[in-house]
């Protein structure tokens, strides 16, 4: 139960959101990389891997500020851009660089261990170097950000007190993870009412990896068997028993909404919009074009955001 | 471990040494542990304290000309320990001080008697730019203006302690003061098993009863709050611990507003009436509407509030008056004024340049003074005479003679010493002590406090501005 002495401040809120949302996009990032990283393991002819690293760019903005930076998209500068560029906003530097931000600014509702776990983290992001990255491999520098991540998600479920500040730190890190899940679809948008031919090792080993990315790999094996694009876009849009899918994260966010003010516009918003994904019928989406359907996805989920800083934020 | 004899001036008191080698009462068994610690524990002990407050992420900011910084204040391994009188003779020293400089500030924004009676010279108080008017004739909760005052002091010898500044707007440091006691417990637990260290950790508790027991009136269970610059503030570090510590709300300018009289916080339920603010920002900056009208950092309309008694302010606005150092020099006198008693602590005698036989003086004497701008702080802009050189010396003459009234000059002491963990091993450095004083129902101090420690070898500037540290400081029971 909330009563009003635990009532919290509204920029608190604020900062404790976006501390989920910051972390959960440095998961992310380096999810979406080892995915493409993978990929890049396969025989590809060279446009074909300057294509598959340029598909991490998804609006005309993040390729424009890119190409400021670099003249070409291969591994070597998508990585850096990426991963360690202070100067890229949604580099995985930059990511923990605001999330430590935000950890400083809600300190006071945190606990030593959160504060600790998260000053260790930017310690060691800071020393990363593109030699060190090199020296270890990408996989290994991946590795140790999902460690990192998932280290501090687990000092916040084991040490903060349950309340409104640790809900809105849930409401970030749901909301983040619905739009990280949709960016990761539309990566492979076009594919997945491409025919699937069973004997290709190529396109398994493709949508392997892709599953990889969204942490649904072994799941999807128990729950589907053989591997077939238009169960994994069931899976990963409709499944409420796979944490990253948009439903999952859509039913979340409702549930978190629902708890901290039942009455709040948001909230309403939050359940419509569960309720339209629920009503999704795969076939019809992937006919009409799954880019659309993750587009209005996306623009959804903005002016829910938008909807949550008015009800809780007092927005002046 | 040896204790290394060379090159110390025999003139500066050692807090654990008497001159002739034996070990001081405080640290006898302290000594005895040192003597049988390896020097590779105590390399490891340091890094390991390095280690603990950077996880903590204690640092504080460096403005510099290019580019700000995130820096830690040294923490030295070495506790700076005080036996139980002469702590009791601090203690007296400090609280009798705080609570005739409460009674000043009440004093000179009502009747000022102290300025009728001609001790102190009206014009120092009532055209001092930390003097507001706007505070004249406001009965505060309790009559406190200070509720949190730090107190500055040297050693000079076995019972000689001068105050060397009073600071009584947001004194800082005191999680340090807190935070360094963790530390030593965690790195040497086996210490406290065999001295007797007064334990300091109910400071918070203490500060947040003494703030709720300065309510405004008719308010039963006031709601507190840490009014912080924000996390860009060089003492955000210690503003977040203290909420924490407190279970207060920390609160930034933009988070509270005035509305029909009151004082609310945004919270996600709406607004909510805060009773009592701890500002950690200075009066210029605290309401735009009142003072500096540039300042993002304040809340508008705050001192309206104040005024109407509906709000109280830790400290007061307007305290700075009594921590001024042109006011410095009458502390004494309003000890006697108000209090009727001597004063147990003396102050360094100090030379006013507005006093034309004193800047005489200290034209012809700088090599052997220490002069200090009368508004300034941090240790910045500051002459230390016999560390000079002779063109420093030429050129901080030429600013005292054209501003003479924004000077002061005191003799160099020669500060006491303590043995510090330094790259070499263990050596003498000069430290300060800032104990803290509270007032809400009575006037306390917490028996310890910040010790800072200039690092650099023979260096007396102990401010973390200018390479100072600071150490654990254990008051004996």
């Amino acid at each position: 139960m909330i009563g009003n002495s635990t009532t919290m401040l509204s920029r608190t809120a604020d900062s404790l959101y976006w501390l989920g949302r910051y972390v959960e996009r440095a998961e992310n990032g380096a999810r979406l990389l080892d995915g493409t990283h993978h990929l890049n393991l396969l025989p590809l002819n060279m446009d074909e891997q300057r294509e598959l690293w340029r598909k991490l760019f998804q609006s005309d903005d993040e390729v424009e500020s890119f190409l400021k930076k670099h003249n070409e998209f291969n591994d070597k500068s998508v990585i850096e851009y990426l991963t360690i560029d202070p100067d890229n906003r949604s580099s995985i530097l930059s990511c923990i660089e605001a999330a430590r931000d935000n950890t400083r600014a809600a300190r006071a509702e945190l606990t030593t261990e959160i504060s600790q776990c998260m000053n260790q983290s930017l310690i060691d992001m800071r020393a990363v170097t593109m030699q060190s990255i090199n020296d270890t491999g990408i996989s290994e520098f991946l590795d140790f950000i999902k460690e990192r991540t998932h280290l501090f998600k687990g000092v916040i479920y084991g040490t903060m007190r349950r309340g409104e500040p640790f809900l809105f730190w849930e409401l970030g890190t749901a909301l983040e993870r619905a739009e990280n899940t949709s960016r990761l679809i539309m990566t492979r948008a076009e594919t997945f009412h491409r025919v699937h031919r069973r004997d290709d090792g190529f396109d398994f080993y493709r949508w392997g990896t892709f599953l990889r990315s969204a942490n649904a790999y072994s799941a999807y094996r128990q729950i589907y068997g053989d591997i077939d694009p238009v169960s994994v876009a069931e899976m990963l849009i409709l499944n409420t028993n796979i944490p990253r899918s948009l439903l999952a994260c859509i039913e979340d966010t409702k549930d978190i909404l629902k708890t901290l003010r039942r009455e709040a516009p948001c909230a309403e918003m939050s359940e419509r919009l569960a309720a339209e994904i629920r009503a999704v019928r795969l076939d019809q989406i992937l006919r009409s074009g799954l880019g659309n359907f993750l587009n209005d996805f996306r623009k959804q989920v903005h002016a829910l955001s938008d909807q949550i800083r008015i009800d809780f934020m007092m927005v002046r | 471990m040896a204790n290394s004899e060379e090159q110390e001036p025999p003139k500066a008191f050692d807090e654990m040494l008497e001159p002739d080698g034996t070990v001081r009462m405080a640290y006898a068994q302290y000594g005895e542990w040192l003597e049988g610690v390896s020097k590779d524990t105590l390399i490891r002990k340091d890094q390991q304290a390095d280690m603990m407050f950077r996880r903590l992420g204690i640092t504080f900011t460096v403005y510099g000309d290019t580019e700000t910084t995130e820096r830690m204040i040294p923490f030295d391994i070495i506790p700076r320990i005080i036996d139980p009188n002469e702590w009791d003779f601090l203690a007296r020293g400090t609280v009798q001080r705080v609570e005739a400089l409460n009674a000043f500030l009440d004093d000179v924004y009502h009747d000022q008697a102290i300025l009728k009676a001609g001790r102190i010279p009206p014009e120092l108080v009532l055209n001092n730019d930390a003097y507001r008017p706007e505070m004249l004739d406001l009965d505060l909760p309790r009559r406190i203006y200070g509720h949190i005052a730090g107190v500055d002091v040297v050693r000079t010898g076995a019972r000689e302690f001068y105050v060397l500044e009073d600071n009584v707007r947001t004194p800082s440091g005191v999680s340090y003061m807190l935070e360094n006691r963790q530390t030593m417990m965690r790195l040497f637990p086996e210490l406290f098993a065999t001295n007797q260290v007064a334990p300091i950790g109910r400071y918070p508790t203490e500060l947040r009863n003494n703030l709720k027991s300065v309510a405004p009136v008719g308010v039963d269970d006031p709601t507190i709050v840490l009014l912080t610059p924000g996390r860009f503030n060089s003492a955000y570090f210690e503003h977040a611990f203290l909420a924490t510590e407190m279970g207060v709300r920390l609160v930034e300018g933009q988070d509270l507003f005035v509305d029909d009289g009151l004082v609310y916080m945004r919270t996600t339920a709406g607004p909510r009436r805060v009773d009592v603010i701890y500002r950690r920002i200075d009066d210029d900056f605290i309401d735009p509407l009142a003072f500096r009208p540039d300042s993002m950092l304040g809340v508008p309309g705050l001192l309206s509030v104040v005024r109407r008694g509906r709000v109280t302010l830790a400290n007061a606005i307007g305290s700075g008056v009594a921590d001024d150092k042109a006011m410095y020099v009458y502390v004494p006198e309003m000890i006697r004024f108000y209090l009727g008693e001597e004063p147990i602590l003396q102050n360094v005698p100090t030379y006013s340049l507005r006093n034309p036989d004193d800047c005489k003086y200290v034209l012809e004497n700088l090599e052997s003074l220490v002069v200090k701008e009368v508004h300034g702080s941090g240790g910045y802009g500051m002459l230390v005479g016999p560390k000079s050189t002779k063109k420093e010396r030429e050129e901080y003459a030429l600013r005292l003679k054209a501003d003479p009234e924004a000077f002061i000059a005191q003799p160099t002491l020669s500060l006491s010493t303590c043995p510090t963990w330094v790259n070499e091993g263990v050596a003498p450095r000069h430290v300060d002590l800032r104990p803290f004083v509270l007032s809400g129902r009575r006037t306390t101090v917490m028996p310890g406090g910040l010790t800072r420690v200039a690092l650099k070898e023979g260096s007396l500037v102990v401010n973390s501005s200018q390479g100072g540290g600071t150490k654990d400081t254990w008051v004996l029971e």
